[in-house]
């Protein structure tokens, strides 16, 4: 029982990095209409940025505050200069720049922080565990992480629901033209979409450092999932993207912890230890394709 | 059009490079290794302690110039054999060493042994298959072959009587090798076993919680480099260090304790060379790159270090004459060389037969933390694939 709630919460907490990172890019394709690969490359500032902040503020909080800032500021350099040329382009020339955003943000990094990757280091109050349970205890970053990715979920759910910003973005969301003609600054909406998009996959980026070590090309790993994720809750939906995460987090902790056990069953300890891992890694693509064979726009994206 | 341009410098190159062959005054040594990304640390040791064998050589083998070609395989397979068929293509090496992974070395290693009639040594990787059935006459190993190393820390543990492991690796062809390995010489009970998504796969909360589950009486882990780094961290963390035994290979050493620091503290693992083995080429090797770059060098270094002191005793025996390859490959095989481990000589299958031991973290008197011998696991090792290898 104690171990089927451990690995609830280790699901759970994946699922809600993964979110941090969905969020931005299904608003950014949602909303927007952009396939932004360079998504994972905002992530991987984040981890760079915070790297940096944390040293020179030698506090870890402190360093972790400072980098969303920075993080929104890179957001909104980087709709100004190149994004912005490519609303008008077709998905395939969005396709390219972004690429091209991907190797120049490598290089970038390549060049200021070198080719070696780095690794951030918690703080004593983070680095040990918490109880949870009486007698169950858990990592204490890792209950961070869940706190801090619930809380920002909340915050998001509550400014796309009750605002007059979150009103804009869920009309931008269903139809980008009309709410254009109603006279809404649309340029000013989307700067502010990828910022916020930023800000989310640098948090993302942040959070994830300590665990996965802040290396060049860490987002591009990352991004194919949030694809998969953004394409199961279905493009532009905030409550499709959480929703998903959560599923593919379950998942993919499923296929490492069950698995296995569940295939010793019916199939030689051999055997059943060759699958495992091999059936884990695919089974998230496996739901997606399922989903989209139910319904061909994700779980909660626009009906046609 | 693309390939009429490809086409052309194939050609041109292959022009040049002949007549080049013919005017060779150097020594030609490939270098294949990591040199960006996470796992860049390794390269960089492996390239310092091949330079630092170069300057020990006075620059020269046979009277001739050493001369050393570092490529980089940035981690990838793909990248790996074409930076193999670079060195042998374009640049016309005599030697090719290196190789830091198992999936990298076998993705190379026709191209070089076969399609270019090349000599490589691997200073790391030791995959099975190239011990056994793949054995190659122009394929020799510094380093092991992946079974042993963690045939040794089992034959330690059964000796020591622990009752049952808990063995996880990354899923590749090392870490498939590496639990095999274990599974070889310890013969407790195995309290459950993960092969995780490798290389990326750096978040172990799933494998933890079900290690905390299975309460074994010790974990045997292999991640290399940035993954032990994670790894440990990650183990200290879900506070399972007071509670398990961690034993390792390959996973805490100079590369990765500079920033596991006391976190690894008392963990136990094995291998072939460690930095106190008290032999005087080892005593220059370790005071020298000590005093060059300030911190100690690995296995990978130490390995590094041996292949070019190997292919300088073959260039030395034959005054630098490289040209008839059948009488390198025996100057190779006679392994006259002072390797930095002490005892070193080939088995049929070109693997080196050697001591393994069994080292602790532990600090050194400045406080630094490094690896000290605390036994020899097994004497004189041969590793268990040699028989299925054809040569004789």
């Amino acid at each position: 029982m104690d171990y089927l709630a451990i690995q609830i919460l280790n699901g759970v907490q994946l699922g809600l990095l993964m979110f941090l990172l969905a969020a931005g890019l299904t608003l950014t394709f949602g909303i927007m209409d952009l396939v932004n690969l360079a998504h994972g490359s905002l992530y991987m500032m984040g981890a760079y940025f915070a790297w940096t902040l944390i040293g020179w503020t030698d506090s870890f909080v402190l360093g972790a505050l400072l980098t969303l800032p920075a993080a929104l500021a890179l957001g909104a350099v980087v709709e100004a200069v190149v994004i912005r040329r490519l609303y008008a382009r077709d998905h395939l020339d969005q396709v390219l720049a972004t690429f091209g955003l991907i190797l120049f943000f490598n290089e970038l990094v390549r060049v200021i922080w070198g080719p070696a990757g780095k690794s951030i280091a918690l703080p004593a109050f983070l680095s040990g565990t918490v109880e949870i349970l009486p007698g169950l205890p858990y990592p204490a970053y890792r209950f961070a992480i869940i706190v801090v990715g619930g809380v920002v979920a909340l915050l998001l759910a509550w400014m796309v629901q009750r605002t007059r910003t979150g009103m804009l973005i869920r009309a931008g969301a269903s139809n980008r033209r009309m709410i254009g003609a109603l006279g809404v600054d649309i340029n000013l909406l989307f700067t502010l979409v990828f910022g916020l998009g930023a800000v989310f996959a640098a948090l993302a980026g942040l959070m994830a450092a300590p665990i996965l070590s802040v290396k060049i090309g860490m987002g591009d790993d990352i991004l194919i999932l949030a694809f998969v994720i953004i394409v199961i809750g279905g493009i532009g939906s905030i409550k499709g993207a959480f929703i998903a995460a959560m599923v593919v987090g379950q998942i993919d902790i499923f296929g490492r912890a069950f698995l296995p056990d569940l295939l010793k069953t019916f199939l030689s300890n051999a055997a059943a230890s060759t699958a495992a891992p091999a059936i884990s890694q695919v089974l998230i693509y496996l739901v997606m394709a399922g989903v989209l064979v139910w319904r061909p726009t994700g779980l909660f994206g626009p009906r046609t | 059009m693309k390939y009429g341009i490809l086409g052309a410098v194939t050609i041109a190159a292959m022009a040049f490079g002949a007549s080049g062959a013919l005017a060779q005054s150097t020594i030609k040594i490939g270098f294949i290794s990591t040199f960006s990304g996470p796992q860049a640390a390794i390269g960089q040791d492996m390239r310092r302690s091949a330079e630092l064998a170069v300057e020990h050589l006075g620059g020269m083998a046979g009277g001739k110039k050493i001369e050393l070609i570092f490529e980089d395989d940035q981690f990838k397979p793909d990248v790996g054999k074409q930076k193999s068929e670079k060195l042998v293509q374009q640049d016309k090496v005599n030697f090719v060493t290196g190789y830091i992974w198992s999936n990298v070395l076998l993705a190379s290693l026709k191209a070089v042994t076969d399609e270019a009639d090349t000599i490589l040594i691997s200073a790391n990787a030791g995959p099975s298959q190239i011990a056994g059935e793949l054995c190659h006459k122009n394929f020799f190993s510094t380093s092991w072959n992946n079974d042993q190393t963690p045939m040794a820390m089992g034959q330690y543990l059964q000796d020591r009587g622990v009752k049952s492991l808990y063995l996880m690796a990354g899923n590749y062809a090392a870490g498939k090798d590496m639990l095999a390995g274990v599974r070889r010489t310890f013969k407790g009970q195995v309290a459950g076993e993960d092969l995780t998504k490798w290389p990326d796969q750096l978040d172990f909360s799933a494998e933890l919680a079900k290690i905390r589950a299975a309460k074994p009486e010790g974990v045997f882990v292999f991640y290399p480099g940035a993954h032990g780094v994670q790894f440990v961290r990650q183990f200290v963390q879900a506070g399972l260090k007071d509670q398990i035994k961690l034993y390792q290979v390959f996973s805490i050493d100079a590369i990765t304790l500079p920033q596991q620091g006391e976190l690894a503290l008392g963990s136990l693992g094995a291998q072939q060379w460690v930095n106190d083995l008290p032999n005087d080429a080892n005593k220059r090797y370790v005071a020298d790159f000590r005093k060059k770059h300030n911190d100690y060098p690995s296995y990978y270094g130490a390995q590094a270090y041996d292949s070019i002191m190997l292919i300088a005793s073959a260039a030395e025996a034959l005054k630098g004459d490289l040209a008839n390859k059948d009488r390198v490959r025996a100057e190779l095989k006679k392994a006259n060389f002072k390797s930095v481990r002490g005892g070193f000589s080939f088995n049929t299958n070109n693997f080196p037969i050697q001591n393994f031991y069994i080292q602790e973290a532990v600090k050194d008197a400045d406080g630094k933390m490094t690896v000290k011998t605390i036994a020899t696991a097994i004497s004189k090792a041969k590793d268990p694939h040699f028989e299925k290898c054809p040569m004789k």
